[in-house]
């Protein structure tokens, strides 16, 4: 993404130095076009998915603009509430999600991002909790065991990451001009399964879901309403972005073509989400825990291993 | 005007043959496809803007119809599916049945049917979308209507509408037992 | 002998005035000043000894070993002499109390040990000339800030507490001035652990923190405290055992003898030079090898590392400061202390080996047992309701973590562990004494009892949600130091230790959101009991949450001017310029992100305008958020639980595994140790050395 970038600016050069930071042109890009693109790109995706769902279930669906038009919606809404700290939790979260995609996208260090990421989520859970609503609460409990599920795995990419092209940072990363993909085909895989309890798709939607299964009422978000609804949805469009921009870093190292193959195969992963999402029904979160754990130890722990051997063997 | 385009519903069924609730639920169906039009069935007042009521009001529910009502955010548009939900149907004058939705709350829009039929309620709740609008547009301008009582209360003493009998009202009461038969009762009548 | 030797001697002369003071009125000013001297005491001779130039980017000169005390060595005698005195009458003290209370065990590890030694001082010890019996360097001194800040700020708090505490506890006689006798005790003899060069000092410390701990777990004399009380003295009698037999190995094995911790060290690290220098990475000569490994197995003890964790639990039924001070931020911190100071000894070999990390020998006793600790330590965190257990367990994983890194031996993974050392102490003192407050107000422990802690005692509550976030949560200090420490991992290339590391994490996060959350909820209904707290209580409170913030603030200037000299000192060939894979930029955004969440509390906490609507239960809440209508109109109270996930992670199992595991740990290294003693020994005989 930073070399597609520097094509586009020019020259990479230092902006500012901020507390010893030097901060990069292209840094400063990439991070603003997130801020500001992100939450169009997301909302278009979610727009996409419902009418992908639709379809695939014989439904004409709702219009591909159809989440902005329920954000708008939201936002001019009266604002109720059941307590005080609800709202600044969800803020934070927001706040959170925004800087850790900014990070992502302007090539900052990927365990950072991922540490900032679960802050936002842990601050979600807290939105949930604050309310002490019985069905906000055991969202927030489910969407904790969720957390808990997906995060080794996504930590294990990050460490492949590292292995494979020796450096954290998500700049470095994709203008390695080393095709990583062949190295952490089992973390891909894992973290493609994980991403799945990430974006709370069936048969992984504990928390909440979009779907009609109503025991939960609406989990997590039950007690939001109105502004604060609005932004949770908000949320989880940046958040969107962001994991599908990590599926996109398995492939770009810097050439233009494999740019395009990231591009396209985070949108076709997304699409297998969308389908795996209409053809399974909920499973129990024993299922979630272990099967998440499982693939984590399986092709995460099992590629680590095989990294670890090609460098030390053959010094790769 | 977006409410236009993203009414979400909240759907409850008072007590009745559950037809009408049938119809409702079949609108969602890919044979209608309610989301077409940007419609969701939430389940959950906080997020919704329709309230769809079927079935007969009795004085068991009353409290929780007004108290969903209450916890949906303002605009909110109330929709009576079904004779039942309408004017208490053919439970009309049964000792625990009020007569009609809009003895309890606010309603804008009645679809009649026994049952429902889902073009019939998809109609209604199309056409309900316009007070929708001009109920945001009153709401952008500041007026924010009242809560409406009832709903429950903790403690005390509850009259059949679920409403807390306050000393006041219990006094009231006493003078209407007096006077005799209550407005409730001679509108049955 | 050094003016240095003020911190041990200080903090006795008050335990003895504490011990003399009767009542309130006297030891109330007592604790506190002699808290603030202490502490004082503790940051002057930190500041003269880091320099002034903490504030200034680090400029290059090395650590300076102060070696005290060459020119007293008729001194340094005399005090060795009380010592053994000393030992030896404590020794029988515990073997009388051992007779009491019928405890076989431990009249038997102290019979072989103290015997043992006294022999040794008396014969091979009395040739052996010591340099320097104390030696102080940076790491030293953080450890002593830490003792002397943290410590006296949770013995000031004790004065609020035992308050408390004696009340609840009517009948029989007062006995505050033994408790107040022995944190200050306790005190002394930390400040002797972490400055002592002399082991048979250090030993001697060692067994005063052990003999302290013994007695205030068995503070209550409860027949569960009494118990506790010598589950934990024979577990810490086990690992003085290993440390006097590795005295024993140093004093007539090694060279011609030495009592010196740093001499060991250094002769490690040189072998291991020359080593290198001959090509064969990592390897370190076997008597070193065999000392670090009885020290290592001594701090495991001291650090409550499986399978040894029981008594660290156990020890949750002493008064909270003792489990705040002795339990959590000082005395496990000890065991810690040791093996972090033998880092340069452990390490792994990053070149190629068969099967990852495993290199036998110290490093890889202590990687090992640190990472499965960490791991299973956190899983059984998950099914506790209690929160001193919970806390407890937290301690035992982080300290598990803290010695992971250790045995890693990089300069990068021993930085993060002495951040870890530095945010774990202040953010679990600061939790321990959260809780020790929330159980004298509502009175209970347990985690299901704190509901709706936000409307009935909100100052405190906003309290521990500080001190939960800063133990798992971006952008606080713990979190860097444990990104620093996957950070080393990765590159050391042990692919175990990472994954007990990713996988415990993980479940760390759960545990402490499900408190957090607990914490946070509103619950309706609920009145403000608060003004009962105790107003030393509320100071050291507010004072360790602004200390939490402050170190996660400053830490990039403290790390420059102070730590990484230090590794500079004891690693050879590091530079600053390691330091770089956890840079300066992610540092400084972390900071900025702390102050951003403050800035956020400031402007969106409880500002919500809006209607206030009751919570949704289906349409059937009695509109109090606490009842719903049920069945036939019945009034139903809503409780709401916690997740425990018993079924999956059940507590007996997850320690049974990680018990195992560390046995199987214990058993090659335990081997490999023995077949390296007979060599040596046969060697010796033989006419070697």
């Amino acid at each position: 993404m930073d070399n597609a970038l520097v094509i586009f600016f020019g020259a990479d050069r230092v902006l500012f130095v901020f507390f010893g930071t030097e901060v990069y042109m292209t840094h400063l890009i990439g991070a603003v076009l997130y801020i500001v693109l992100a939450p169009f790109a997301g909302g278009l995706i979610a727009g996409l998915d419902r009418k992908v769902t639709a379809q695939m279930q014989g439904r004409h669906g709702p219009p591909i603009l159809q989440p902005f038009y329920d954000v708008a919606k939201l936002l001019g809404k009266e604002k109720i509430t059941v307590s005080n700290g609800q709202d600044f939790y969800v803020m934070c979260s927001l706040v959170f999600m925004v800087i850790s995609g900014a990070f992502f996208f302007a090539g900052s260090n990927l365990l950072m991002t991922i540490f900032t990421l679960t802050a936002g989520s842990i601050f979600l859970v807290l939105a949930g909790y604050a309310s002490n609503s019985p069905y906000a609460q055991l969202g927030a409990e489910r969407e904790m065991l969720q957390i808990m599920s997906y995060e080794p795995m996504i930590l294990l990419s990050a460490v492949g990451f590292y292995m494979a092209t020796g450096s954290f940072n998500v700049g470095d990363i994709v203008t390695s001009g080393r095709f990583v993909f062949p190295y952490l085909a089992g973390m891909f895989a894992g973290y493609v399964f994980v991403l799945i309890i990430k974006m709370r798709k069936s048969p992984f939607d504990l928390s909440m879901s979009h779907h009609a299964h109503q025991e939960l009422v609406k989990g997590l978000t039950t007690e939001f309403s109105g502004r604060t609804l609005a932004l949770s949805e908000i949320i989880h469009w940046y958040e969107n972005v962001f994991l599908l921009g990590f599926v996109f870093i398995f492939f770009a190292n810097g050439e233009p073509r494999f740019i395009v193959l990231g591009v396209l195969v985070a949108l076709v992963c997304y699409f297998v989400i969308v389908f795996i999402d209409n053809s399974f029904a909920r499973m129990k979160w024993q299922f979630t825990l272990k099967s998440a754990w499982m693939v984590t130890l399986v092709f995460g722990g099992g590629n680590l291993f095989v990294l670890y051997y090609l460098r030390a063997v053959f010094q790769v | 005007m977006s409410i236009k385009k993203s009414p979400w519903i909240i759907h409850y069924d008072c007590s009745s043959c559950n037809g009408c609730d049938i119809e409702m639920l079949a609108c969602l169906t890919p044979m209608y496809d309610l989301e077409r039009f940007g419609i969701v069935n939430t389940g959950n007042p906080k997020h919704a803007d329709v309230f769809i009521v079927t079935g007969t009001v009795n004085t068991q529910n009353i409290p929780v119809v007004k108290q969903i009502y209450n916890q949906m955010p303002n605009p909110k548009v109330v929709i009576a599916v079904g004779i039942c939900a309408a004017t208490g149907g053919i439970f009309r004058g049964c000792y625990n049945v009020v007569g009609g939705l809009d003895h309890v709350i606010p309603v804008d829009m009645y679809v009649p049917g026994c049952a429902a039929r889902p073009e019939a309620i998809i109609d209604g709740i199309m056409k309900s979308i316009d007070i929708l609008a001009e109920k945001q547009a009153a709401l952008d301008e500041g007026v924010v209507p009242e809560e409406i009582c009832g709903g429950y209360i903790y403690e005390g003493e509850h009259d059949e509408h679920g409403t807390l009998i306050t000393d006041e009202d219990a006094d009231a009461a006493e003078e209407e037992q007096d006077v005799g038969a209550t407005p409730d009762q001679e509108e049955q009548e | 002998m050094g003016i240095i030797s003020l911190l041990i001697l200080i903090p006795i002369v008050i335990a003895v005035l504490l011990l003399v003071a009767k009542c309130d009125k006297l030891r109330d000013p007592i604790v506190i000043a002699g808290g603030i001297v202490i502490a004082g005491l503790s940051i002057y001779f930190a500041v003269t000894h880091f320099g002034i130039d903490v504030f200034k980017p680090w400029s290059g000169e090395s650590v300076d070993f102060f070696g005290f005390a060459a020119e007293a060595q008729p001194l340094a005698e005399s005090v060795g002499n009380v010592m053994m005195v000393v030992k030896v009458a404590l020794a029988i003290l515990v073997v009388v109390m051992g007779f009491k209370y019928r405890k076989p065990l431990v009249i038997v590890l102290t019979v072989i040990q103290t015997p043992l030694l006294v022999w040794f001082e008396t014969t091979k010890g009395r040739t052996i000339s010591v340099e320097s019996h104390i030696n102080v360097d940076n790491f030293s001194l953080i450890m002593g800030l830490i003792i002397g800040v943290v410590g006296s700020m949770v013995c000031i708090y004790a004065v609020g507490y035992m308050k408390d505490f004696a009340r609840h506890q009517s009948e029989g006689k007062d006995k505050r001035p033994f408790f107040f006798f022995l944190m200050f005790i306790f005190l002394a003899a930390m400040f002797g652990i972490v400055i002592s060069n002399n082991m048979l000092w250090m030993y001697f410390f060692w067994e005063i923190t052990t003999i302290c701990s013994f007695f205030l777990i068995g503070y209550t004399k409860t027949d569960e405290a009494i118990r506790n009380s010598f589950k934990a003295l024979t577990i810490n009698l086990l690992g003085g055992l290993s440390f006097a037999c590795a005295i024993i190995v140093m004093g007539n094995y090694f060279g011609p003898g030495t009592l010196e911790l740093s001499a060991v060290i250094e002769n490690g690290v040189m072998f291991q030079s020359q080593m290198a220098a001959q090509g064969s990475a990592n390897a370190t000569e076997p008597i070193v090898s065999l000392i670090a490994i009885l020290l290592a197995f001594a701090g495991i003890t001291k650090a409550a590392q499986m399978p040894f964790q029981g008594w660290i639990l156990g020890a949750m039924v002493a008064p909270t400061p003792v489990s705040a001070l002795l339990h959590s931020s000082t005395m496990v911190k000890a065991g810690v202390f040791l093996i972090v100071k033998l880092a340069p000894l452990l390490g792994f070999n990053t070149a190629f080996s068969v099967v990852p990390g495993f290199f036998i020998g110290p490093g890889f006793l202590v990687t090992f047992v640190g990472g499965i600790t960490f791991l299973f330590a956190s899983l059984a965190a998950l099914s506790q309701s209690n929160a001193k257990r919970v806390l407890a367990y937290s301690t035992v994983a982080n300290l598990g973590l803290i010695i992971a890194c250790a045995g890693i031996g990089t300069p990068e993974a021993v930085w993060a562990a002495i951040m870890l050392i530095i945010f774990h102490a202040v953010t679990k003192a600061l939790l321990f004494l959260c809780v020790g407050t929330v159980e004298h107000n509502i009175g209970s422990r347990d985690i299901e009892d704190m509901d709706g802690l936000f409307g009935r005692m909100p100052r405190l509550a906003t309290i521990m949600i500080i001190g939960i976030a800063a133990m798992f949560l971006a952008p606080f200090g713990m979190l860097i130091s444990k990104w620093a420490a996957l950070q080393a991992v990765i590159d050391s290339g042990n692919i175990w230790v990472m994954l007990s590391l990713v996988f415990g994490s993980s479940a760390t996060l759960f545990y402490w959101t499900k408190w957090l959350g607990k914490t946070t909820a509103v619950v309706a209904g609920k009145e403000s009991i608060e003004e009962k707290v105790h107003y030393s209580e509320w100071g050291i409170l507010g004072g360790l949450t602004a200390f939490a913030i402050l170190i996660t603030m400053t830490f990039p200037f403290y790390s420059r001017g102070i730590v990484v000299p230090y590794l500079i000192g004891a690693f050879q060939g590091t530079s600053e310029r390691v330091f770089t894979s956890l840079s300066m930029d992610n540092m400084v955004i972390m900071i900025v992100m702390v102050v951003l969440i403050i800035i956020l509390a400031l402007l969106f906490y409880g500002k919500t305008s809006g209607r206030v609507v009751p919570i949704y239960m289906a349409g059937v809440n009695e509109g109090d958020n606490l009842t719903f209508v049920g069945a036939r109109q019945k009034d139903i109270p809503i409780t709401l639980r916690n997740w425990y996930l018993k079924e999956m992670f059940p507590e007996e199992s997850t320690n049974r595994i990680g018990n195992i595991m560390v046995y199987v740990v214990f058993a090659i290294v335990f081997s490999y140790a023995a077949f390296m003693g007979i060599t040596l020994y046969g060697y010796v005989i033989g006419g070697g050395f």
